[in-house]
């Protein structure tokens, strides 16, 4: 029987953030993913900046989880291998008028604890961040905003807590849970049942259909698409910073974003949706986007966006849901985690753990546990003659499989090791495909590693699970 | 007679070919900017045929797919069903450029020939 | 750090015209970096005919040409060639740092040839907007599954742009079984040459639609449909004349951008909308003992034309190192 103590529904960031810190205690821990692999949901799509805060109001859980959670991320990704780079950044205005409002801004940002925050004039600009247009007058400088990949995150998270533990199932969709009273939820998943004492409902997009199956029907997720463009690798350097410009009531606006894999990104845009599945791009977002974007950077080039895509930020209100079910005592709601919800997470996952130990939840921490992950190398983040005693090591390394982001077969074949089972997989985890040409060059030779090292046919290989097969068929198959 | 305008594919020019003909059987070309024109024109009205290019299963070779051609063109009814035999066959042998892979495909008098050298793995 | 007289990047038709003609010209000492394991490049997924009219004189297919070449390449002791060599960076003075398995090397050359090649514009460079689901690859990914690993991308295909390898697949996919629904073509007219149109369009009935543009993409998992409509002069949608087509599988068609990553690293002058080096002269650069050839230098439509100017790159190489 799979009996837990206790289960996370949802392998986002969310989820893997909960899972790693429940795997520190004596416990019974499952993550139940309905995709194929982790991070392929809200995750996915995210910009990968860590906020420092500011433009959260005060009094939300927003503002308070964010300013905490920029602190505990460091810890993290320090622990866990992750490139946190603390790039700061400049929320932008154009006209004298608009001063005042940064000032406002900066008042908030040192209520809630952020650190740092100041206002800084033309000349500061000219000098740090000598691309930004002439237009911009001023600037809140927020020095501890930083920079990360959300999806090696959520996938170096859910490494640490499984060596610690916790049991990850992928490809498994919850489809009811009942409740029986006051001893255990019987969780109905495509891949069978599942019991345990206590659930998180961590299911992004989908946390209130989870929700209402135990009864809870108050709150609705609404997508909001984001679309957002990423430019050549080439033009790494465009901005030091993270761009803003003012805040709207609705998002923080269209950004210049720094991103942990080099490429900088332009975007998002911010649109409500019916559709829980509508990740499709339009042309006028992108027309949108880079006049946008242009107005901040006026050297930024449409010819340089290589790649696009829309991510859904999974809105339920204005704020954060954390709370423990009372009604279904043992059902704790993790739910509305949008932006800052990747900064939010290590401290979201401290949250839930409380609110599990308050409402019953025996938390004994284990004698051992391994806080320590061994960090992945990418060639493309290093120098060459870091490259050298890495291809010492390993003559795999030299053997490159993505010519424009410099990917190794090694790279490649390790990414796979560590849960990879998809084009889009290996492409998260390694940016093979990701770059100019898009995989033209590359997509047979990872299908065929792919193919090697997971013993699926050619046929089975699928960009990112279900139906999504790169090749209906194989000549040899007659 | 019937006239008739074609392009040539002889080459990547591309002339445009005015050719008229007396009951199936070409008697003048016009346009072309070389002979292999005036012979396109003809095989095109009277047996238009096209070479084959293609690729077989290699096995314990260099590659996974051995490409070939048919060493003279193929009538244009029957290249699916050429398309048909290639698809059968597999090689497992190391065979250089210009080697018959198969010989006088499906009674045509045509062969399948290997366009690169294939080593073993 | 190792010096050679010539470093060439690209072991394609281009880097190898470029390697025999320096050869010929008096430049004994030849390094050819090639990153696949096969010399030939593209040449060698171009399995139909089509090439070396122009050169030798013959009808030959893609590795049939190619063959040529690496048969006199061989012959040739003082050209070296480094196969599974990928050259990662460039400098102005002429150095070049490549990974192979095993080895990161550097090596300085008096003179350098890129001779890099050309990738395929994506989806994303046309703007076709929609979902995307797996089944869209650009013809030349097609191509390679087709002709290289066997595989089938699809049954049910619409090729958008009407540029040669997209002509080209559409032929190859109705000989694998496959039913190509229609190519797309903005233009008036196709950018591919006319006996393609005729030998793989209109010698398999395939529709085509000039002036028209896939406006929309559909399918979460796999390509499931497209929207196409009517386009005028300027591109704009004209109303009312929008119809769908259902396929599993979309080729990107569209045009071909030089690669000239590391010249530019090198700090060569670029002209930023055709992504090539900016130069009063064929194959020249920027920096002189730099040379550009073959596609990375401009797109050509046959490679006659790339081995012919490719001979020229070669001899100028050999008159810059002479010079020294």
């Amino acid at each position: 029987m799979k009996q837990y103590d206790v289960i996370i529904i949802g392998g986002g960031v969310t989820g893997s953030a909960i899972a790693r810190e429940l795997s520190r205690y004596r416990l019974k821990v499952a993550l139940l993913e309905k995709e194929i692999e982790l991070a392929f949901g809200v995750s996915k799509s995210n910009s990968g900046i860590i906020h420092p805060g500011t433009q959260n109001p005060p009094g939300s859980l927003k503002a308070k989880l964010c300013v905490e959670g920029n602190k505990l991320i460091r810890q993290v990704a320090k622990e866990l291998g992750v490139d946190f780079k603390e790039v700061g950044e400049l929320v932008v205005v154009f006209s004298e008028e608009d001063i005042p409002k940064l000032h406002e801004l900066k008042k908030e940002a040192e209520l809630i604890g952020v650190e740092g925050v100041e206002v800084v004039d033309r000349d500061w600009l000219k000098k740090n961040e000598p691309n930004l247009s002439d237009e911009v007058v001023a600037a809140l400088y927020a020095p501890t905003a930083g920079i990360i990949s959300p999806y090696r995150l959520v996938y170096d998270l859910s490494e640490n807590a499984a060596r610690n533990g916790v049991r990850i199932h992928t490809d498994t969709k919850v489809l009811g849970i009942t409740a029986e009273k006051g001893k255990n939820f019987i969780i109905k998943t495509t891949r069978g049942e599942f019991f345990a004492k206590f659930v998180i409902n961590a299911a992004g997009l989908y946390a209130d259909e989870v929700s209402s199956m135990v009864g809870i029907s108050d709150f609705k997720i609404k997508p909001r698409k984001g679309e957002e463009f990423l430019l050549d690798k080439k033009r790494q350097y465009i901005t030091n910073h993270l761009i803003f410009p003012l805040p709207t009531k609705v998002s923080k606006g269209v950004l210049i974003i720094k991103t942990s894999d080099g490429n900088p990104m332009i975007g998002p845009t911010a649109e409500d949706v019916d559709d829980k599945e509508d990740r499709s791009t339009t042309e006028d977002g992108f027309k949108k986007v880079v006049t946008f974007v242009k107005r901040m950077v006026g050297a930024i080039d449409e010819n340089d966006v290589i790649a696009y895509f829309a991510g859904l930020r999974p809105v339920a209100g204005d704020d954060f849901i954390i709370r423990h079910e009372d009604k279904v005592p043992g059902f704790v709601n993790v739910a509305g985690i949008q932006s800052p919800g990747l900064t939010a997470a290590p401290a979201i996952a401290l949250m839930v753990v409380d609110i599990l130990g308050k409402n019953g939840l025996a938390l004994r921490k284990k004698w051992f546990f391994r806080r320590h992950r061994k960090k992945t190398e990418h060639l493309f983040a290093l120098p060459f003659s870091e490259t050298l005693k890495l291809i010492k090591k390993d003559p795999s390394y030299g053997d490159i499989v993505c010519r424009c982001e410099m990917v190794s077969a090694k790279e490649v074949r390790e990414a796979i090791k560590r849960g990879a089972r998809t084009m889009d997989g290996v492409k998260f985890r390694t940016r093979a495909q990701a770059g100019r040409c898009h995989g033209s060059f590359c997509t047979t030779r990872i299908m065929r590693i792919l193919s090697e090292e997971t013993g699926v046919p050619l046929t089975e290989i699928t960009k990112r699970g279900k139906c999504s097969c790169i090749v209906k068929k194989d000549r040899r198959d007659g | 007679m019937t006239k008739q305008t074609m392009i040539c594919i002889e080459c990547p020019r591309g002339c445009v070919l005015k050719v008229d003909a007396e009951n199936g059987r070409v008697v003048k070309v016009e346009g072309n900017g070389c002979p292999k024109g005036s012979k396109y024109a003809v095989s095109e009205v009277e047996a238009p045929a096209r070479v084959l290019t293609s690729a077989v299963i290699a096995e314990g070779l260099s590659l996974r797919m051995l490409p070939v051609r048919t060493d003279k063109p193929v009538p244009k009814t029957r290249i699916m069903e050429a398309m048909e035999e290639v698809k059968k066959i597999i090689i497992s042998e190391p065979i250089r450029c210009g080697d018959i892979v198969k010989k006088n495909i499906l009674g045509l008098g045509v062969n399948l020939i290997a366009t690169r050298d294939f080593d073993r793995e | 750090m190792v010096e050679r007289e010539l470093v060439i990047v690209g072991g394609g038709p281009a880097g190898m015209a470029a390697a025999v003609s320096a050869y010929e010209r008096g430049v004994k000492d030849i390094l050819l970096l090639e990153r696949d394991q096969y010399l030939g490049g593209i040449l060698n997924q171009c399995i139909h005919t089509g090439f070396g009219l122009g050169y030798f004189k013959e009808v030959l297919t893609g590795p049939e040409y190619a063959e040529r070449f690496i048969e006199k390449v061989k012959s040739i002791p003082a050209i070296e060639v480094s196969l599974k060599s990928f050259a990662v960076a460039m400098t102005s003075e002429k150095v070049v740092t490549y990974l192979h398995p095993g080895k990161l090397d550097t090596v300085k050359g008096k003179a350098v040839i890129m001779a890099t090649g050309c990738r395929e514009k994506t989806r994303e460079m046309i703007h076709v907007p929609g979902t995307r689901p797996a089944g869209i690859f650009s013809a030349g990914l097609a191509q390679k599954l087709i002709n290289i690993e066997g595989l089938l991308p699809g049954n049910e295909v619409v090729v958008v742009g009407s540029g040669d390898i997209g002509l080209i697949m559409a032929r190859r996919f109705v000989l694998e079984g496959a039913s190509v629904k229609a190519v797309v073509e903005i233009q008036k007219t196709s950018k591919g040459l006319v006996r393609n149109i005729v030998q793989c369009i209109e010698d398999f009935g395939i529709p085509m639609y000039y002036n028209h543009k896939i406006s929309r993409i559909y399918g979460v998992d796999r390509v499931e449909k497209v929207s196409v409509v009517r386009v005028d002069d300027n591109y704009n949608e004209l109303p009312g004349t929008g119809f769908e087509i259902k396929c599993d599988t979309i080729l990107i068609s569209a045009g071909l951008i030089p690669e000239n990553e590391l010249v530019e690293m090198a700090g060569v002058r670029m002209d930023k909308k055709t992504n090539s080096p900016v130069s009063d002269k064929l194959n020249e650069t920027s920096i002189p003992g730099i040379f550009v050839c073959g596609n990375s230098c401009k797109v050509y439509d046959i490679v006659d034309s790339v081995t012919r100017d490719s001979v020229i790159a070669g001899k100028m190489a050999a008159e810059y190192i002479g010079s020294l």
